[in-house]
């Protein structure tokens, strides 16, 4: 019961408190750069949650059952991208063929997110927090799924001040940023939840 | 040719922003004035400094900028003013002028001016004072200014762990920001409001029925977590804002019921005392979104004076 | 833009100001806001930047004859990932406070995009030099630009510069600015102001031809 609860506030502490965007700072160009329409966000975070869960546990995998035996564990960063490209691709060719309706939703998407930081940045702080296989899938899907919810916000807002009237020098990443800002602030307020 | 947009609430009734700025500021007169009798000269010192301080950084911006001044309007006014009463009544007046300073410029004027803010500016302006100086933020004195003639130690809020009873929580006997303690005088201001027609009765009540009853649910004292902290004074004033709180009346309520809800989330299980700012910001954001969800509804029931609060 | 048509001057030069990867491409978001939450650690990160990006822009160079088309992404990250590791052991090495400061963002340069987006449009198409010169040109426009915002976020977030007290000690430090939301806005604003300079110096420009 106590470890169900702890599992619990895990997830919810990866959603809202250890915001991929707003505490951990990881995979802003995405964030910024496919927040226009609420619509591609959502399209967008979807594709990354679906690549960071598996990622998280593929890398994990890799990391303690081939890195850790041969002491190799210094070559973690590349074998984690090339595990994150081949998984990317995997699931590109895989929807393609299996579902493309899903595909043509987000396909466009899935090669993006070979670079995008949070996906290789999960991989890294799964080990460097030395967690355990079920806490790694679980930190890579909810962290996923709070870049899902900051992505769809950050183009709500967008889209509400698409008409506004914001300085010409301030339009596009800068505005971007500074909302992004403020968003942050506002997310302090889950500070220490869990 | 870009087309310039009016102020959000397209109201029909001939009422200006300057008419709805003005019942705001009448309707916080009786907090200024508990503010003042509980707090003392101080308290009255940071409003000055948040009003002054908020009308020449907007000023000052809309002529650097060269775009129409529209100071007149009295929105920076009333954002200093509600910023002020966010305040302690300890803080030092560079604080009030960083403060409001902030929530003009950053939060209202970079993205456009007045109607175009997706965030609360006062609320938001706090919650930056907080996290940049959370000490003195915090270093709420008892609101006991005429009693004891000079400046009272600080204390701990109901919320950080001080017992009161629900008489003192409802006069203002108790030590907090400097607009938000007394809650008769909240009250007071809230029936202006309604009667003034500047906002309906929607998301104060259901923004207070939301915390009762999750505060309860989660194992609180239902009746002291509405009447502690600023939950009522973020209710009425800060919750209402015309720019940032949804447009329908069904998406008013889910909002003031999220806010509601966030509030008892963080006081319970956050490391934060208080949330009622955090949660009417969150609900801010969220707003755009239950705005583009939840339009259609109400405009094919033609009322259209539910548009304002 | 073939390797002859230009100066290695103006290539330099087009990283360091024109083409300035932080305030020009906005490449590099999240090291930029991770990283500069002090001059000194914005300096470390550029420094790491810099040596990865003249590393494999110089060997993407000399191999750009002999990766397959299809395969050159992987094989660039790969080349990338090379630098990468090499920094991350040296850091370790000689400069382990730097190191534990920057934490994950130093494996995190592979997939920082101005890396891989000057592997492909630069270093792939140039010879050995121009690239050297681009890769060190992009670098200390990047070190330059984090250094400088570090510089600025540091002295409101503490009141000091590289370490130094700068103001004096009633300054009352606005933590804010050296958390996440600060990172955010110190970056937005300082784009904008670089934006409204070059408009600025652009127009001065366009009023003298004309």
């Amino acid at each position: 019961m106590n470890e169900i609860l702890r599992i619990l506030l895990f997830m919810v502490s990866c959603v809202l408190s250890h915001n991929f965007i707003f505490s951990r700072f990881l995979g802003c160009c995405p964030f910024l750069g496919v927040s226009n329409k609420v619509g591609t966000a959502a399209g967008m975070g979807l594709a990354v949650t679906f690549v960071m869960g598996l990622a998280s546990l593929f890398t994990y995998v890799v990391y303690h059952f081939i890195l850790v035996p041969l002491q190799l564990t210094y070559l973690d960063t590349i074998s984690f991208i090339l595990v994150i490209a081949a998984l990317v691709q995997f699931v590109e060719t895989f929807l393609k063929k299996s579902s493309p309706s899903l595909y043509n939703a987000l396909g466009i998407y899935l090669p993006l997110i070979t670079t995008n930081c949070a996906v290789l940045g999960v991989a890294v702080l799964n080990v460097s927090e030395g967690y355990n296989l079920l806490y790694s899938v679980l930190n890579g899907v909810f962290g996923a799924l709070g870049f899902l919810l900051a992505i769809v916000l950050m183009a709500g807002v967008r889209e509400r001040l698409e008409l506004a009237d914001i300085p010409k020098c301030l339009r596009g990443f800068p505005i971007g940023l500074i909302i992004a800002g403020l968003m942050s602030v506002a997310f302090m307020g889950f500070l220490g939840l869990a | 040719m870009r087309l310039r947009l009016s102020t959000l609430p397209h109201i029909r009734s001939g009422e200006t922003t300057t008419t709805l700025m003005l019942n705001v500021l009448i309707a916080l007169v009786p907090c200024v004035i508990a503010g003042i009798y509980n707090f003392g000269w101080n308290a009255a010192m940071l409003m000055a400094v948040c009003m002054g301080t908020a009308i020449l950084s907007e000023y000052l911006f809309q002529l650097i900028a060269r775009r129409p001044v529209r100071v007149g309007d009295l929105s920076a006014l009333v954002t200093g003013l509600i910023l002020a009463l966010n305040l302690p009544s300890s803080a030092p007046w560079w604080m009030a002028v960083v403060g409001s300073a902030f929530a003009i410029v950053i939060v209202k004027e970079l993205f456009g001016g007045i109607g175009s803010n997706f965030m609360n500016p006062a609320l938001t302006a706090r919650a930056v004072l907080l996290a940049s100086w959370p000490v003195m933020m915090t270093a709420y004195v008892s609101p006991t200014y005429w009693q004891q003639g000079v400046d009272a130690v600080s204390s701990a809020t109901p919320l950080g762990g001080l017992s009161a009873s629900y008489l003192d929580l409802f006069l203002g006997r108790i030590p907090g920001s400097i607009g938000e303690v007394s809650k008769v005088m909240i009250l007071v201001g809230l029936v202006y409001l309604i009667i003034s027609r500047t906002i309906t009765w929607h998301i104060p009540v259901c923004m207070v029925g939301s915390a009762f009853l999750f505060s309860w649910i989660f194992g609180a004292d239902p009746v002291a977590a509405i009447l502690s902290g600023g939950l009522l004074f973020g209710a009425v004033f800060m919750a209402t804002d015309y720019t940032t709180c949804p447009m329908t009346f069904k998406g008013q309520v889910m909002y003031a019921a999220g806010c509601g809800l966030i509030v008892a989330v963080i006081r319970a299980f956050g490391s934060y005392p208080e949330g009622v700012t955090y949660a009417i910001l969150l609900m801010n954001i969220v707003t755009p979104l239950i705005d583009k969800y939840v339009r259609h509804r109400v405009y094919g029931h033609g009322k259209g004076e539910k548009h304002n609060g | 833009m073939a390797d002859n048509n230009r100066s290695i001057g103006s290539v330099f030069l087009d990283g360091v100001i024109t083409e300035n990867p932080t305030f020009r491409l906005v490449l590099g978001i999240c090291p930029t806001i991770a990283t500069t939450t002090s001059a000194i650690n914005g300096l470390g990160m550029g420094a790491a930047a810099t040596f990865v990006l003249i590393g494999s822009n110089a060997v993407i160079s000399l191999l750009r004859n002999f990766i397959p088309d299809k395969v050159r992404i992987p094989a660039f990250v790969v080349v990338i990932c090379t630098f990468v590791t090499m920094v991350q052991l040296l850091m370790q090495a000689f400069v382990p406070s730097l190191y534990d400061a920057l934490g994950m963002f130093i494996p995190l340069i592979v997939v920082n995009c101005i890396i891989l987006a000057r592997a492909e449009a630069f270093a792939s198409k140039n010879g050995v030099l121009p690239s050297i010169v681009d890769g060190l040109g992009m670098g200390v426009g990047f070190t330059g630009a984090i250094t400088l915002m570090g510089c600025v976020r540091e002295l409101i977030s503490s009141g000091s510069i590289f370490g130094l007290n700068v103001l004096s000690a009633g300054y009352q430090p606005m933590l804010l600015i050296g958390m996440a939301a600060g990172g955010f806005m110190v970056f937005g604003l300082s784009l904008g102001a670089f934006n409204l300079i070059v408009n600025r110096v652009e127009k001065k420009k366009g009023g003298v031809k004309a």
